[in-house]
Formats: C-alpha cells, sequence, structure tokens
C-alpha cells in the first residue's frame, strides 16, 4: 500500500489528466462542428430523404387525404426531388407550416426544401437567404365575397373587413390596393388557414382575400354552397409561386431547379408516366437525352443517369400533375399552360 | 484550509504546492475556467450564427425599422397608423396593443379572482360549491382552447352588422363587436352609424380583443381565487374571532383586518400571475389580435431577421415583467412594514 501522501497525490494527477482530457476532447468538437456545414445533397442522402416544407393543407397544392398521403402540385415537386435523387419518389418527410414559420424553417435548415405556394419577390430571394429554383404556378391576388352582398367589383369594398393571413404578399398587395384606390379596409389577421376560412364563412369577415388558386381551392373544398360566393373579376397582382431553396448550395439549386423543369419539358416532349417505358429505345436524340441512354446530365447533377426517367415514371409530367390534383378543384390550365400552347410553362432545354 | 502534506524527495517550489493543496486558491482558479469556458460557448454560438446568416446572405442589424411596414393593422390605441408607416411604429403600434389587454386584464382577473376567492370561503354551501367547480374546470383546460372557444362565441353567436342588438340607443352588438358613441366633443356624441359593410364611427370593441380578455380574465381569476383563498386561510383564525369579538360583521372583519393582513401572503404569487396574463396575451396571434408578438412575427416574415424581430418581443417583456415585479415588490414591502411582524 502506498503512503497515505502518495495515494492522494496520485488521485489527484488522475482527476486533473480526466478534466484535461475532457476539456480538449470538447474544445476540438467545437472547432470541428463550426468547420463548415455539410452539403444538402450529402446530408439528405445521409438521412435517406427529403424533409419537405409544405403548406398545412391548402387543396391541390399540399393536403393529406383521407388516408393521411399529402397530394398537390408542391408535393410532386418534393416527390420529383426524391425521385431523382433516391430513385423513389416516396422517400420524402412532410413538414406543415403556416405562412409566418416557412421561411424560418428553410432559413434554419429544419427542411431542405420550401414547396408552399411561395411567391417570387426580390426581398425573398434576396434578403431572406433564399433561391427561387422556378415557377410551378402563375397565379394572381384576388377577392372573395358572399354573393349577398351584390359587390360587383373591388372597388366597391371601401369600408370592408378583410380576412388575411399575415406574414404575406397577400397581406402587402391588400395594403397597397386599398391605398392607391383611396378606399379603407379592417384587416381581421389569423395566422391559420383553417382559422382564417372559419371567419370567412362564419361571416366575422365580408372579404377573404389570397391567390385566386387558393379562393377556388377554399370555395370548392369548405363553402357550404359554393354558388353563394363570387371571386370578384379584379386580379391585383402577379403571384408567381415556385419551391426554394437555401443560398449557399448551388448544387442543391441545380438539382431541384432541373427536377421542376424535367416535369415541363416532359409534357412539352409528350412523354407521360403511362408512354416513357414505350419511349425508352426512340429514335428521337432528344428523348434519348432527356431518358438518359446517352449524355451525361446526371453526372452534371450528380445524379444517376435516369434521373429525369424516374421523375416522370414515378409522378408524372407537369400537365399530368396538375391534371390530378388542381383539376378536379375547377382550375384550369390558363396561363399555366406550355409557352407552344398559349401559357407561360418554358423550361429550358436539357442538353 | 491547506492540505501539507510532506512531499517525498522534497525541492519543489513552495507556490506551486501552494496552488495545487490550497482549496480557496483551487476554487479560483476553478471560477476562472469556468468563466472562460461559458465564453468559448458564447463564442462559438454567436460566431456559427454570424457565419450561417453571412452564408445564406441574410441581412443583420436595425435599419430595417425604419422601412416602410407595408402592411394595414386592424386596432391601435391611442397611435395613428397606416400602411405607409415605419416598422418601429408597427411595433409601437403591438406594444401599446398588448399593454391594453394586459392592463384591462389585470385589474379584471384581480377583482373577478378575489369575488371567487373569497365566495369559495363563503358558508353558503351553494356558492361555495359553484366557486370551486369554477375554480377547478377553468384551471385545468388550456388557455389556448379557451381563447378559440371564446372567439367562437363572439363570431358565430352573435348577428351580422345589418342585424344588430340595440340594446341601448348608439350602442350595437354584432359579430363585429361592440360599437358605441364616444364624445366627438364635450357636448356632441359621435353615433356609430351602419354602412354598406360596417360600422363607420363612434368607438368600438373588437371581439378579437372581447375573445382575448374573456378568456385571460376567466382564466386568470381561477389562479387568482386560489391564491387569494390560501392568502386568507393563512391568516390566524384568532384575528377573525378577535374581529367578531369586536363586533364587526363578517364583511367588515374581511375588508379590515383580515384582507390587508392576508395581502402579505398573496402580493408574491399574485405578481407571478400578472406577468402570466402580460406573456399570455401573446397568445393573441392565433386569433388574430395584434399584440406584440403578432406585428412582430409579421415583420420577421417579410424582413427574414428572427434575430433582431426575437430579440425585440424578448426585451419588450422582459422590460414590462421586470417593471411590474419591481412595482409589486415595493407594494409587497409596504405591506410588510404596516403589517408588523411577518
Amino acid at each position: 500500500m502506498l503512503p497515505i501522501a502518495d495515494r492522494y497525490e496520485v488521485k489527484k494527477i488522475v482527476n486533473k489528466r480526466r478534466i484535461w482530457t475532457v476539456g480538449v476532447v470538447a474544445l476540438a468538437l467545437l472547432g470541428g462542428a463550426h468547420a463548415g456545414a455539410q452539403s444538402t445533397l450529402d446530408a439528405v442522402r445521409g438521412k435517406g430523404y427529403i424533409q419537405c416544407g409544405v403548406n398545412t393543407g391548402l387543396a391541390g397544392f399540399a393536403q393529406p387525404d383521407s388516408n393521411g398521403e399529402w397530394r398537390g402540385i408542391d408535393v410532386d415537386v418534393c416527390r420529383a426531388v426524391a425521385a431523382a435523387v433516391f430513385g423513389d419518389a416516396s422517400k420524402v418527410r412532410y413538414t406543415p407550416l403556416t405562412a409566418q414559420q416557412r421561411f424560418t424553417a428553410l432559413q434554419s435548415g429544419e427542411v431542405d426544401i420550401l414547396s408552399r405556394n411561395t411567391t417570387w419577390t426580390i426581398s425573398r430571394d434576396t434578403t431572406l437567404g433564399l433561391n427561387f429554383v422556378g415557377v410551378n404556378y402563375y397565379d394572381g391576388q384576388g377577392f372573395m365575397v358572399p354573393k349577398k352582398r351584390k359587390v360587383k367589383s373591388a372597388k366597391q369594398l371601401s369600408g370592408a373587413t378583410v380576412c388575411v393571413q399575415p406574414g404575406t404578399t397577400t397581406e402587402l398587395n391588400l395594403a397597397d390596393y386599398f391605398r392607391a384606390n383611396k378606399m379603407k379596409f379592417k384587416p381581421v389577421v389569423i395566422e391559420k388557414l383553417e382559422e382564417v376560412l372559419n371567419a370567412y364563412f362564419a361571416g366575422r369577415c365580408d372579404v377573404y382575400t389570397t391567390d385566386v388558386s387558393g379562393l377556388i381551392a377554399a370555395r370548392s373544398s369548405r363553402a357550404p354552397k359554393a354558388e353563394d360566393h363570387v371571386i370578384l373579376p379584379e386580379v391585383i397582382s402577379k403571384e408567381p409561386l415556385g419551391p426554394a431553396v437555401r443560398h449557399g448550395d448551388d448544387r442543391w439549386f441545380d438539382i431541384v431547379k432541373w427536377s421542376l423543369f424535367a416535369m415541363i419539358d416532359a409534357e412539352e416532349l409528350e412523354l407521360s408516366s403511362k408512354n416513357i417505358d414505350g419511349k425508352m429505345n426512340s429514335d428521337n436524340p432528344v428523348i434519348q437525352r432527356f431518358v438518359g441512354a446517352v449524355g451525361e446530365s446526371g453526372k452534371m447533377l450528380g445524379l444517376d443517369n435516369r434521373w429525369a426517367y424516374k421523375i416522370i415514371k414515378q409522378v408524372g409530367n407537369y400537365g399530368e400533375s396538375f391534371q390530378r390534383n388542381l383539376a378536379p378543384l375547377g382550375l384550369e390550365r390558363g396561363i399555366n399552360q406550355l409557352w407552344n400552347k398559349g401559357g407561360l410553362m418554358y423550361a429550358p432545354p436539357m442538353r | 484550509m491547506a492540505h501539507e502534506f510532506p512531499r517525498p524527495g522534497g525541492g519543489r517550489s513552495s507556490r506551486i504546492v501552494w496552488l495545487r493543496y490550497d482549496s480557496r486558491a483551487r476554487a479560483i482558479v476553478y471560477q476562472v475556467l469556468l468563466a472562460a469556458a461559458l465564453g468559448l460557448a458564447f463564442w462559438f454560438v454567436i460566431a456559427n450564427t454570424a457565419e450561417n446568416l453571412a452564408a445564406r446572405g441574410i441581412a443583420s442589424g436595425f435599419q430595417f425599422l425604419f422601412r416602410e411596414a407595408g402592411f394595414e393593422i386592424s386596432e391601435t390605441t391611442f397611435l395613428s397608423y397606416n400602411a405607409g408607416s415605419s416598422y418601429l411604429r408597427a411595433i409601437a403600434v403591438g406594444v401599446l396593443n398588448t399593454f391594453r389587454v394586459a392592463v384591462i386584464g389585470i385589474v379584471l382577473a384581480t377583482s373577478l379572482g378575489t369575488l371567487i376567492g373569497l365566495a369559495r370561503l363563503s358558508r353558503n354551501w351553494l356558492l361555495g360549491t359553484l366557486a370551486a367547480a369554477y375554480v377547478e374546470l377553468i384551471r385545468n383546460v388550456p388557455l389556448l382552447v379557451q381563447l378559440f372557444f371564446w372567439y367562437v362565441v363572439v363570431t358565430e353567436h352573435f348577428p351580422a352588422p345589418a342585424d344588430a342588438l340595440n340594446p341601448l340607443p348608439g350602442v350595437f352588438i354584432s359579430n363585429r363587436g361592440i360599437v358605441f358613441p364616444i364624445p366627438r366633443s364635450p357636448f356632441e356624441l359621435d353615433y356609430p352609424e351602419l354602412t354598406a359593410f360596417n360600422f363607420s364611427g363612434g368607438g368600438a370593441v373588437s371581439p378579437e380583443f372581447a375573445a382575448l380578455l374573456l378568456g385571460l380574465v376567466i382564466y386568470t381569476a381561477s389562479f387568482i381565487a386560489e391564491i387569494v383563498r390560501a392568502g386568507i386561510l393563512a391568516v390566524d383564525r384568532g384575528q377573525f374571532e378577535a374581529a367578531q369579538s369586536l363586533g364587526l360583521r363578517p364583511w367588515q372583519a374581511m375588508r379590515f383586518v383580515i384582507l390587508p393582513q392576508a395581502l402579505r401572503a398573496i402580493v408574491p404569487p399574485l405578481t407571478s400571475q400578472y406577468l402570466n396574463i402580460t406573456k399570455n396575451s401573446s397568445l393573441a396571434v392565433a386569433i388574430g389580435y395584434p399584440d406584440l408578438v403578432s406585428i412582430c412575427n409579421t415583420i420577421i416574415n417579410q424582413t427574414g431577421q428572427a434575430i433582431e424581430g426575437i430579440a425585440i418581443i424578448m426585451f419588450v417583456y422582459l422590460t414590462i415583467s421586470l417593471a411590474l415585479s419591481a412595482f409589486m415588490n415595493r407594494y409587497n414591502r409596504l405591506a410588510a412594514l404596516k403589517g408588523g411582524n411577518p
């Protein structure tokens, strides 16, 4: 047995060494963690799924159906990216976000893609630290009033109470329109879409304003009698809705952007989920490049060369997505038709 | 106490021996190390945040406060505001709206809570049971649920403006709120009139404000009732008997003898409840009342500057809470001095 003095000293030396080791390891971890963020593609591949930020429940854009499956054109964009990255469109998890939560969720890394009917504006593209990948629905803001008000035009709305969600371009455009036309209004500002619709249909406010697609979706899904509500003819703003990703990650930006473009290009090439298998051995070099039989588009993006084929096979082209989700609500293609059929949907060539 | 152990071989400098074995010196060294570790942690958090903000291109700083807000606010307290005002003015409107709810809520909740607390102590069985049922029911339902309930009651069960209730001349109750005449000048009243959509003119209490106030007051009154009851029960039974023997009626005894002494036990937890009302008013964002949190959330969303926005919210609530606590603590000290031995 060591004498007491030596035992005490040995214990103190061992303890001191333990404290030092822990301290050095902690510092190293801190330093290592600070060294730099992982790229989104690597993080997503590591996780095995894409975290997609969507609307809490907007018919046609992102809404869970009766089985709890998310459906909508915004959902289809995320599924397309999953099909491109993993080869499996189901490897997506959805985070429902209100208009106020959506940007912080993307900025902080809580979601990888924000596909939530978000309007592309200069302030969002710059000061919020986002990059918009494109437009998947061209829309505009309108007003809906009950028919019994006998209002024929938005210019007759002076003094009305208007239901609107906070943190949206809708709120700002509404204020601008009424200011420009020297009219006054009282806003009722409620965050959750469900509660806003409750307030409008209960009569708390006279007018509901949001994008025209949202008005039509609300009327067909929530109104007790759709004929009792009329959408006024004035469309007071441009609302190009599209998905967004964070600043500072060009590779991920390219992947999401070209997944959307692939869906639009496929409709232009008349490739759909039903006929793409038959077109795999096509003689047309454009189609050959699209399905990945020739060329290296996959390698350019860091993906498998059949990425575009997988998107179309599992999710369909833009027209199929529109038909499946928005046509049942009564929405027509309108300006969302392809460019060569009179609309605005135009994707750059895949070569 | 210094542990001095004889070291075999000796010869080490006495200074190092002192550091290793003197527990006071050790304590100082550990404090310094802990402060350094905390400083390192803070530096890491701030540096990490700044780096990520820069990588995303998100702006920093408070210059955004002077930009045009661009959105309307449905009700303001004393201040005038329109969509062309600055963000700073919008925040000021939010702070005043929060004050309005908090102040009126505190006054009403204290009154209602005291009444219910006294009712629960009453010898009337029905009154006591009703008060107990009220406290048990209201305390155990979440506040947000109660707010939604009152909002639905106020908006869906009152008629539209065209069929508004008219209990008094110039006073109309509808699902747009209660409107009443206000004096435009010492002799003239400004009566509200029904226009195409709403009432214009006169003063108004919006349904959002009414629902928020009702919910907050009823909820907090249940807690205050229990605090008041506990404070009264803490007063020595002998005081009540002495008051009786002096010929004081029960309500006189309560008012002049019991309650003043009970206040010493009531005031500290009451302060917490007042702070709770102030902070719970932030739930207004769920029912559309434009309080500070609701307006700052919109600003964060429009400018992307989440850190500055949250910092403003925290700062305002911290200031209000500290001011309220300081005021109540002063009152508490006055009560204690007057009351004799604690």
